[in-house]
């Protein structure tokens, strides 16, 4: 008889819908059927049935093709690799546990590493522009009891958050918005006319790349100043009745994405919403949340400044201490400036996100991936290390965009002889010390484990 | 023969999720991410044909693809890739000091290459660090 797994984890956007059902074949070994899962999550979690799944790291050989190998050479090379170079950079992070995340810490504080996560090319200016400013925000449960004017800015929840608007921020009945979406006023600032726009109020058309203007506009009129006719190609008129909007709502939630981050301003754009919110809580009360991407790119932020002290471009060459300097310890910046001697690409796909001048720069040396699936930076790779799948074969804890921990389950049994992040990490970690001959600094959770793990033969 | 100037921005959108998740060497990705989505009026100033090759080049690279009628409207003087391998083709590596790329807000141009072949996924990215073999 097919099992039906309830209340799985979504591993897919920053809203890690945690209410999916999984019917899996009674052998626990294939996904049969994904329900209440938009399209890129079902897709997911049906990808894991794919047969060509790779079960061995792949080396590349000096003719260019790829030659299966075994984990344990794979694991030699990897700590080899790491200990001889000067500065690697280890990177991605954004579709694994927060298990994986710990583990690489220790590898990566021992290998001198530059440790950086997909914020860097994502909500890293959010960031800065938290540390500068603030981030007066809430949880997306909130957001959907509370919220009766929600403004999305330079997000696209229809298409990058499939399931964003009907779980928390616009559909949903909530406890003092129970006419849903009849209650809500939604205001949408997009360049293009997205499908999320097509569901707002009033859409704001801005000229691309004058968001800040924008912001500095709402910020006079509800401080009670004049504005230009026009700013950013918006009527003074448009402005001047969303602020009214705004300011006769109960509770104002600003939700803001890659429109504000990817373009010109960067982090000064997220800092004048951010300023923006807290001016409108003289008036009522307002929150902001960043729209991240992945189901848990909240959860190295959360780690490693826990382990760290910062949440990404975390510098780990000088040995004594931590240093993060975004634009210097970045991994674009790095990879362009060339400062760095091996690239570590783990659950994510630097080949085909990062700007391929920056890939050009990172394939002179060294380049490892460590991903479940087949990707653009497998294929570049010299040396790739097939793990479980994270929310699908693998379980863990992930942090929603709202930095909400959830923990995930996983549905169908790994493949065999495959490793999760986690254990791939530990083990690194040990041939690490083994390689130079320092006692592996475990935490008391840890202490018993055994070596080699009993998931790798 | 004709070009025009515009402004580029590259963001997700959910066929290009839907695809990525399927494989970066699934055809559906292909579909999904290699186009360029323009307003119907600078296909005409740029002498385009809707659903033929063009050329974007940007500051730092070209890539050849195809040039349709928005599915989310895009108002003139602006164009949309969708993130992904030919996006970032042509996508500049600076960062302002933030570490962030400028993934939008770049002027490209855009000129008709009817007879231009798009590329596959690995073949621009094996093809950019001198992996490629034709099969």
């Amino acid at each position: 008889m097919p099992k039906l797994i309830t209340q799985v984890g979504c591993p897919y956007c920053g809203s890690s819908c945690d209410d999916l059902e999984v019917l899996v074949s009674d052998d626990n070994k294939t996904v049969l059927e994904v329900r209440n899962a938009c399209i890129i999550g079902n897709n997911i979690f049906l990808h894991a049935n794919d047969p060509t799944r790779p079960k061995l790291p792949r080396m590349r050989q000096p003719d260019g093709s790829m030659k299966e190998i075994s984990y344990k050479e794979a694991i030699d090379w990897t700590a080899k690799t790491l200990i001889a170079a000067k500065k690697p950079l280890i990177y991605g992070f954004g579709s694994t546990n927060c298990e994986g995340m710990s583990a690489v810490g220790r590898v990566a504080e021992k290998a001198g590493a530059v440790l950086d996560n997909c914020a860097s090319i994502c909500h890293g200016p959010s960031f800065l522009a938290i540390f500068d400013n603030g981030y007066p925000s809430c949880t997306l449960g909130e957001a959907k009891n509370r919220a009766d004017c929600v403004v999305f800015w330079g997000c696209n929840p229809m298409h990058a958050h499939p399931r964003h608007t009907s779980r928390y921020s616009l559909f949903p009945r909530g406890f003092f918005t129970q006419k849903g979406q009849m209650q809500r006023k939604v205001i949408c600032v997009d360049p293009r006319e997205t499908d999320t726009a097509k569901l707002a109020d009033v859409h704001f058309m801005l000229d691309q790349g004058h968001d800040y203007d924008l912001f500095d506009a709402f910020r006079t009129v509800l401080r009670g100043h004049d504005i230009p006719d026009i700013v950013a190609g918006i009527k003074r008129e448009k402005i001047v009745e969303a602020i009214e909007i705004m300011k006769k709502s109960r509770f104002v939630m600003i939700f803001f994405g890659m429109g504000c981050t990817h373009t010109d301003g960067r982090n000064h754009n997220v800092d004048i919403a951010i300023s923006l919110t807290r001016d409108l809580n003289t008036h009522t009360k307002a929150s902001i949340m960043a729209m991240r991407g992945h189901y848990n790119i909240a959860g190295p932020g959360q780690v490693w400044s826990w382990q760290f002290g910062f949440p990404y471009c975390i510098d780990l060459s000088k040995g004594t201490h931590a240093h993060m300097n975004p634009g210097e310890t970045s991994s674009i910046d790095l990879a362009m400036r060339d400062e760095i001697d091996c690239f570590v690409n783990v659950g994510t796909d630097a080949g085909a996100h990062f700007p391929i001048e920056a890939v050009k720069h990172l394939k002179k040396h060294p380049f490892i991936t460590i991903d479940p699936n087949f990707c653009m930076a497998s294929e570049i790779s010299d040396l790739h290390i097939p793990v479980r799948i994270a929310g699908v074969d693998e379980p863990g804890v992930v942090y929603r965009m709202d930095n909400v921990p959830i923990q995930f389950k996983a549905v169908i049994d790994g493949l065999p002889g495959v490793p999760s992040d986690e254990e791939l990490f530990d083990m690194v970690y040990e041939r690490m010390c083994e390689l130079t001959q320092t006692e592996p600094v475990w935490l008391a959770a840890k202490a018993h484990r055994k070596y080699p793990s009993s998931a790798v033969n | 023969m004709a070009k025009i100037q515009l402004n580029m921005i590259t963001q997700r959108s959910i066929e290009e999720g839907a695809a990525m998740e399927k494989g970066k060497t699934n055809p559906d990705y292909f579909t999904a991410c290699s186009i360029c989505e323009m307003n119907p009026e600078d296909m005409k100033k740029a002498g385009v044909w809707k659903n033929t090759n063009v050329r974007v080049t940007s500051e730092c690279g070209s890539v050849i693809v195809k040039a349709i009628v928005p599915t989310q409207f895009v108002p003139p003087g602006l164009a949309h890739i969708r993130q992904g391998v030919w996006a970032n083709q042509v996508v500049p590596p600076r960062t302002q000091s933030t570490g962030t790329p400028q993934y939008s807000g770049f002027l490209v141009t855009i000129e008709p290459a009817v007879e231009e072949r798009i590329k596959t996924a690995l073949e621009l990215v094996q093809g950019s660090v001198g992996l490629w073999k034709k099969e």
